[in-house]
């Protein structure tokens, strides 16, 4: 189960990620951050604080904007991530190609920073 | 069966002789010295092998063809008729005669009527028999066989001579035979499945078989003219119980056939409806098709209602509505559907189950139509009205409750043989993809290798299990030279029949780059772009490659962002991870790929341990949600360095089980053991 939250803080878009991101429900969080984009979000924080797990799918679709961010010079920065989900993160790279920060206060900072 | 007859016949030719000879002596004055009795028991064994002959002959016919089984009665009766009338003729015709005084004769003559009246009677007795019996209970084949035991042992009681007029016993034998045989008579069931046709003819059959009844009894016991007797004496018990208990069922029969005669349509109908009701629920087994099932429906719902007309409306979503029409055209079909439109009298049946406005039956009275009643039934497949039934009927209020019962049943009986029609066609098109699922398992198996390539430097040892039929992980080797050798673990990111294709893709990138002899980093870079080109947006493979080189004793590998490495060092008895950067082929689609590959060199000594392996086995989980993990693995590994690659698998997988108290796993996991010699 995966559950998708939106909402929106001052000037950025801030989207809950909370339960299991596996190879059928990575299709809403595929969705959310679909449509942040096509609202042409420039700054997207995705809340991972309460995400247990996450598969090779889930990762996919995290994986499939990066280009995209770049693309737009969007600020898309996720944050709150388990050891074991960031250690998944780790392994396969994508770290070196996200920006992940530790907690909100750490995403918002960055933010500002740019 | 034959024996039986054979030595009836010759028993009857003894008795025929006795009574001529007893004729003789009697005549002359003397004693042969032979008793009454013998005669008396030979005519009793000539019965019961009659009855022997008869019990084999009538169980030869068809079981429930009523009207041959009284037709074979009436025929042995006319035979027995014609003959004892030809015997009547003769004697007439000699009347007057010093023949026709001869008193051998008219015992011979009289003897051998009466064996063919009996061999009638008993035949006759072996028919109603099989009648009586037909659906038969426990307790009615106890009753009658005691009463066929009475009537066995009445044979024997032949032998006292004693005859009903004069004996108490025999009468009181008599009035309990006949009592039995009264009540018998009452089974009549068979008359019921008789037809009308059938009727009549078996009418006509039983009344002759009266008629002979009563013409054979009166032969044997009605005395001659002058005699002041009612009747002759019966001597015989046997004969005399025969004669009652078929006259009553015989009599029974006519009348209950008789009275049955009207009522006799509507069982026949009630038949058919039962046979199309089967007809219904048989149709899909033959293979039919759902218009074939609706064409069934239709016959068998027309022919029940005594419908004039009637047709069946198929609704589908993309295309025309189908109809199956029976003695009425499209054009008239449309003007009956506008009528009852617009018609005021109807009558609303709701469905109890759904109160969907579809699913209500509806009873129309037309006034301006050829047709002045119309009965629209829905017709549902699972639970959705897929059409409609429209039975028509040219008289008005033509369809009564019973009628309305009966096409209800037969609508949702149609409904259920469209159903299972249905999901056979699921099931065979299920089974048809399984086929291919377990065709695609074994083309995957054969994508990975079966033997491994390696040399005296060291042993290589792989496992791999998919979650389902088909997998995403990859392992391979490749023979560089005598002394370097390229291995590869890879994972596609998902799982099942897509995971699969990619994996395939990745064997055939494996093997085109792996000829090229490129360094791993090379490998990658080159990996990375083919798949950039085939991958969809959201997959990725995972990927470690290694080249072995056994002369210089180094191992040089790169990791695109698959599971570390697990490595055991003999001399420092430890194992650990490699720890090294990468990035998943596919993810970074350009160029800039390169900068993320870090290329590593290693040497290895005597009895170190490599373990390649997926995601599948670090990142199992138990119903705690706690992963196998690294660390289980390390020190799993450093425990059991001791065996060789092919126990240390089986450790590390009977481990895996253990942790997760259970086989079936939900990802694929793949282990490779390389120990350095």
């Amino acid at each position: 189960m995966l559950t998708i939250d939106k909402q929106n803080e001052n000037h950025f878009l801030l989207i809950h990620v909370s339960g299991e991101a596996d190879a059928s429900s990575s299709i809403h969080l595929d969705k959310a951050i679909r449509d942040a984009m096509d609202e042409g979000m420039p700054q997207i924080l995705i809340d991972c604080t309460n995400l247990n797990y996450i598969s090779s799918a889930g990762l996919g679709v995290f994986m499939s904007y990066i280009e995209e961010i770049n693309q737009k010079s969007i600020s898309f920065i996720i944050f709150g991530l388990s050891e074991k989900v960031l250690k998944v993160f780790g392994i396969l790279g994508l770290d070196q190609l996200l920006t992940i920060k530790k907690d909100k206060e750490e995403a918002i900072e960055t933010l500002n920073a740019v | 069966m034959r024996l039986s007859l054979v030595l009836a016949v010759l028993l009857w030719l003894i008795v025929i002789l006795i009574d001529v000879l007893q004729l003789l002596a009697i005549r002359s004055d003397l004693d042969l010295g032979i008793r009454a009795e013998i005669p008396r028991l030979i005519e009793a064994l000539f019965y019961v092998f009659i009855v022997i002959y008869y019990r084999f002959k009538i169980s030869n016919v068809e079981s429930g063809n009523f009207v041959d089984l009284l037709w074979r009665v009436f025929a042995t009766g006319l035979v027995t008729t014609i003959i004892s009338l030809i015997f009547r003729l003769f004697y007439s015709s000699i009347d007057g005669t010093a023949l026709a005084n001869n008193e051998f004769l008219i015992t011979a003559l009289y003897d051998i009527n009466k064996a063919l009246i009996s061999v009638f009677l008993i035949s006759t007795f072996t028919v109603w028999k099989r009648l009586i019996l037909y659906q038969k209970s426990k307790r009615l084949v106890f009753y009658w066989n005691t009463f066929e035991a009475g009537l066995m042992l009445s044979i024997l009681f032949n032998l006292t001579g004693y005859n009903l007029q004069s004996h108490l016993w025999f009468q009181i034998l008599f009035v309990a035979l006949g009592g039995m045989s009264i009540v018998l008579s009452g089974n009549l069931k068979w008359v019921a499945y008789l037809n009308f046709k059938q009727k009549w003819k078996s009418i006509l059959l039983i009344l002759l078989i009266i008629i002979y009844i009563f013409y054979f009894f009166s032969y044997l016991y009605t005395p001659p003219e002058e005699s002041l007797a009612f009747l002759q004496d019966i001597d015989s018990l046997f004969l005399i119980v025969l004669f009652t208990f078929l006259t009553f069922y015989s009599i029974f029969s006519l009348l209950v056939i008789l009275f049955n005669l009207p009522t006799s349509s509507v069982f026949e109908q009630k038949m058919e409806e039962a046979i199309n009701f089967q007809r219904l629920s048989q149709s899909i087994q033959q293979g039919e098709n759902e218009d074939e099932i609706f064409d069934v429906l239709l016959t068998s719902s027309m022919s029940a209602v005594y419908a004039d007309a009637g047709w069946i409306e198929i609704n589908s979503h993309d295309k025309e509505s189908k109809f199956i029409a029976k003695h009425i055209s499209r054009e008239k079909i449309n003007q009956v559907k506008e009528h009852t439109h617009r018609a005021k009298s109807r009558t609303v049946m709701k469905n109890p189950f759904s109160s969907d406005k579809d699913s209500e039956r509806v009873l129309i009275t037309l006034k301006k139509s050829t047709y002045r009643s119309v009965f629209i039934v829905p017709i549902t497949v699972k639970s959705n009205v897929v059409g409609f039934m429209y039975l028509l009927n040219e008289v008005t209020d033509g369809f009564n409750k019973e009628m309305i019962n009966i096409i209800n049943t037969f609508a949702s009986q149609a409904s259920v043989s469209v159903e299972n029609f249905r999901l056979m066609g699921e099931a065979i098109e299920n089974e048809r993809y399984k086929e291919e699922l377990n065709i695609a398992k074994s083309v995957q198996r054969a994508l990975l290798p079966e033997q491994l390539d390696h040399n005296d430097a060291f042993q290589i040892h792989a496992f791999t299990e998919a979650a389902a039929e088909v997998g995403g992980d990859y392992y391979d080797t490749f023979k560089l030279s005598d002394t370097k050798f390229a291995i590869v673990i890879g994972d596609v990111s998902g799982k099942g029949t897509s995971a699969a294709f990619h994996m395939s893709q990745m064997k055939g990138i494996f093997q085109s780059l792996v000829q090229l002899d490129l360094s791993p980093k090379e490998f990658l870079i080159h990996a990375n772009t083919a798949l950039s080109k085939c991958l969809e947006r959201t997959s990725f493979i995972t990927l470690t490659y290694y080249i072995i080189d056994t002369e210089k004793r180094e191992i040089e590998y790169a990791r695109a962002g698959h599971c570390p490495t697990l490595y055991y060092d003999k001399q420092k008895k430890e194992a650990d991870f490699f720890q090294n950067k990468g990035l998943g082929l596919g993810i970074m689609r350009n160029d800039s790929y390169k900068n993320f590959i870090e290329v590593n060199k290693i040497s290895f000594n005597k009895e170190d341990i490599l373990v390649l392996y997926t995601d599948g086995i670090s990142e199992a989980t138990n119903s705690e949600k706690d992963e196998f993990g690294f660390e289980r693995m390390k020190s799993l590994l450093e425990k059991n360095a001791h065996y060789d690659p092919v126990m240390i698998q089986k450790v590390f997988i009977s481990k895996l089980y253990e942790f997760c108290e259970r086989k079936d796993l939900d990802d694929d996991y793949t282990i490779v053991v390389i120990k350095f010699k």
